[in-house]
């Protein structure tokens, strides 16, 4: 903990005072917060009241602000003593904060402060001229071009003891000192300029938006994911389930059934399904009877028929008729333009399914 | 390295305007009421998709911290507070952010607070930033008069965003300390549970984000969580401002790829080691509170948080503060034990007290006038301070001084042989004083 008092008695000014355009400024950081929270904008005040008052803060601006903000004094009291730029006794006219924490410290920070040192005395003093003091601070954040110190507001960064007696030298004469970097950096890059960062696209707009293709390209991905996975299921069962015969559409064909009882016996497989004999000995099972004589809707057929093509299983099938539509392999446009088709199909799908075991016979009467 | 394309700090180095409407050509605020109207739960999402992890230091998923607020406001105010005020020895980003690039802030808080139904966002700034609170506090101005934020703006969600100025105090940068300082009282922070999405900024739920983490959201929400994903490593996602400082060639900020080696971050970007790799003594990789790393092991590291951690370290903020063989590496640690000594709040006594008693004896060390076995001493009370306070400064304290025992300590030893081996009038003290 850093130990701060205030200033001795002999120091502090008898009284303090906002000036009206000070009042003013502290009226609107009160409304920054709540009703209620004024005591919020105590930094803020402080700051002003440090500023109004040549850097430092005497005990009479602190009670000014517990005042203004309806806060018990020994409340402000605490905030000010507790945080470090509240300076609780008088400054240079150029007060300069030295950083001295470990990145400053390891690139110069000791030689700066031994400078300091020679030239002004000890630290917290202010110099006979009135017109400097300085203190060891820790970190400033301005690592990448440490050595710095702090000047009143300003950084002044990439500091020699040469670069910081210079601009002292011009800061006491009232000459224009440059800000920042004394070797001729913009900010934080490195030294002589960077290899990121130039690529002009980045700065003339052409990016703007380009993001956006992102976005439609997923949507249309997604509907042709949906369709995909439609398709995906539409053959997971056309594998399982195949169709058994395609619908003769009323005309006298002769279709070979790719999986009635007769073929999977010639396959080598038990002819009856298990399912099938439960569904049988089941008299529940009925529920196939009344959805068998409706034929399936065509162009759900179809897409199975079509799903059931692709998957190979009926590739020998003879094509007298026009090719159904690419319904299940390009599902996608119609799945993904008339979303309510979506539901109504699977609820197809599976009235097919429940004609499917009987398949041959009511659809040969059909 | 990294594409320029794939960096989303374009305007880091400030050789460009940080208005608003030079960062809308490099396309910040870019459809944000498109990234608004997909809705908050697909922000989360995208978010914790992304795998970013807070760029405060404690690497803490931000997409999964956003989803801890409370779905509905039980007639509480919800807040966002992005944490700027940046003070970990050897970091300096946030900075950059804030004067360079102001708008990817403002914008990332808009989405931000609207992912957790925050109507108000407060940035609490460094006091040492002042240049940098004009500078945002400008951009603010900005986003206003053009209405992007403020009650009724063009997005459709009503958003205010203020800038609060600190003063200084190193502590703040602890969540709930900044909550107590953003309150108006020291800074010290509070004890968890209650945590802060309970009961954070007026006893309101509240979401404590650090600058980095919410400047990168906007970009990461358009390009998508996938696109920040596929940078860095696994756990590591995404890209990541470095700041290099100490014994290179051209210490600097940069952006970079989690994951990228220490070698080739200086070597691309800080025109490689001062005096060469040979010269090389240890690194901080992580900001002063992470134990330092020596050369043989940093040198051809990931600089991501697993592999650090599993180095003994620790990724912090990405602040590499890199030392040479030139460096007095027991005085540099005592000075940074000065800092916590002088940054420790005073609530907890074994920080108040301890940060002290190890920066006294940290100093002696440094000279060699001290006893071997107070080595040992010294790292039982860094173990002691550890863990026994209410935030995590304590420990922050005592890491760095156990790395240097871990790795330095016949540096140590030698010092005291040779301070003992000439004669001194003064007896040797011992540990209490």
């Amino acid at each position: 903990m850093a130990n701060r008092r205030l200033a001795p008695a002999a120091e502090q000014p008898a009284a303090f005072a906002f000036s009206s355009e000070n009042a003013e400024w502290a009226k609107g950081q009160i409304e920054k917060y709540p009703e209620g929270r004024q005591a919020s904008a105590v930094i803020p005040l402080l700051w002003k009241a440090q500023e109004q008052n040549g850097g430092w803060l005497p005990q009479k601006a602190i009670e000014a602000v517990a005042d203004e903000l309806g806060m018990p004094h020994i409340r402000v009291l605490e905030v000010a003593t507790f945080y470090t730029m509240f300076a609780l006794e008088p400054v240079g006219k150029f007060w300069i904060q030295l950083c001295g924490t470990v990145p400053c410290d390891s690139c110069g920070a000791r030689e700066l402060k031994d400078y300091l040192h020679h030239r002004l005395g000890a630290p917290g003093h202010v110099s006979a001229d009135g017109n400097f003091s300085w203190l060891e601070v820790e970190c400033l954040g301005a690592c990448c071009n440490a050595p710095m110190a702090q000047i009143n507001q300003d950084y002044y960064e990439d500091l020699t003891p040469d670069l910081l007696g210079k601009l002292m030298d011009d800061l006491a004469a009232g000459r224009p000192v440059k800000v920042g970097s004394q070797v001729g950096r913009t900010s934080s890059e490195p030294l002589g300029g960077a290899d990121t960062l130039t690529d002009a696209t980045l700065f003339d707009g052409s990016r703007v938006g380009a993001w956006r293709k992102r976005f439609e390209e997923k949507e249309a991905e997604e509907g042709s994911e949906q369709g995909k996975a439609e398709a995906a299921s539409s053959e997971r069962r056309a594998a399982a389930e195949p169709k058994p015969a395609r619908p003769d559409a009323g005309r006298a064909v002769e279709t070979p059934a790719t999986d009635a009882p007769a073929q999977r016996a010639a396959a080598g497989e038990t002819p009856v399904k298990p399912d099938d004999k439960a569904n049988a000995a089941d008299g529940t099972g009925s529920t196939a009877q009344p959805a068998a004589p409706t034929a399936p809707a065509p162009e759900t057929i179809a897409k199975a028929e079509a799903a059931g093509a692709e998957a190979g299983t009926q590739s020998d099938l003879p094509r007298n008729e026009p090719p159904p539509q690419p319904a299940a392999s390009g599902a996608s446009p119609d799945a993904a333009v008339t979303k309510p088709a979506g539901p109504k199909a699977p609820a197809k799908a599976s009235a097919t399914k429940a004609a499917t075991p009987r398949s041959s016979a009511p659809k040969k009467g059909n | 390295m990294l594409a320029d394309q794939d960096r989303i700090f374009t305007n880091l180095y400030g050789l460009h305007s940080p208005g608003l409407d030079a960062a809308k050509q490099r396309g910040a605020w870019d459809g944000t009421k498109f990234l608004l109207e997909m809705g908050r739960d697909w922000i989360i999402d995208e978010m914790k998709q992304s795998g970013l992890r807070g760029r405060g230091g404690a690497g803490f998923p931000t997409g999964l911290k956003w989803s801890f607020m409370p779905r509905k406001s039980d007639g509480r105010p919800h807040y966002l507070v992005v944490n700027a005020d940046e003070s970990e020895p050897g970091t300096c980003k946030d900075r950059e952010i804030m004067r360079h690039d102001p708008h990817l802030l403002i914008e990332g808080c808009m989405l931000a607070s609207f992912a957790m139904a925050a109507h108000a966002c407060y940035i609490y700034i460094r006091g040492e930033y002042v240049a940098e609170k004009h500078a945002l506090q400008r951009a603010v101005d900005e986003a206003y008069e053009a209405r992007l934020v403020g009650k009724d703006n063009v997005h459709g969600y009503p958003f205010d965003i203020y800038v609060h100025h600190g003063a200084g105090a190193y502590i703040c940068g602890e969540e709930t300390a900044l909550l107590e300082s953003l309150e108006g009282k020291k800074g010290m922070p509070r004890l968890k549970p209650p945590f802060p999405a309970n009961m954070g900024l007026y006893g309101c739920p509240t979401t404590v984000n650090n600058v980095e983490s919410i400047a990168v959201a906007g970009t990461i929400l358009r390009r998508g969580g996938a696109w920040f994903a596929g940078l860095g490593g696994k756990n590591n996602t995404g890209t990541k401002l470095f700041c290099v400082s100490g014994h290179v060639n051209k210490p600097c900020n940069v952006e970079e790829e989690l994951g990228i080696t220490f070698r080739e971050l200086v070597d691309k970007h800080c025109g490689g080691m001062r005096g060469g790799w040979d010269n090389l003594l240890c690194s901080i990789p992580g900001g002063s509170s992470v134990p330092l790393v020596p050369a043989e092991q940093i040198i051809d590291a990931k600089m991501d948080f697993d592999t650090l951690k599993n180095l003994g370290s620790g990724l912090g903020t990405a602040a590499v503060i890199v030392l040479d063989r030139s460096t007095d590496i027991v005085s540099a640690i005592a000075r940074i034990a000065y800092f916590y000594k002088h940054e420790s709040c005073g609530q907890c006594t074994p920080c108040r007290e301890g940060t002290g008693w190890m920066w006294r004896v940290m100093l002696r060390m440094a000279e060699g006038r001290a006893q071997r076995r107070e080595i040992d001493m010294l790292l039982d009370v860094t173990k002691q301070i550890e863990g026994h306070t209410i935030c995590a400064l304590g420990d922050a304290a005592a890491w760095p001084i156990q790395g240097l025992i871990r790795h330095f300590r016949p540096e140590i030893e030698k010092r005291i042989d040779r301070y003992s081996a000439n004669p001194h009038s003064d007896p040797v003290p011992m540990a209490a004083e």
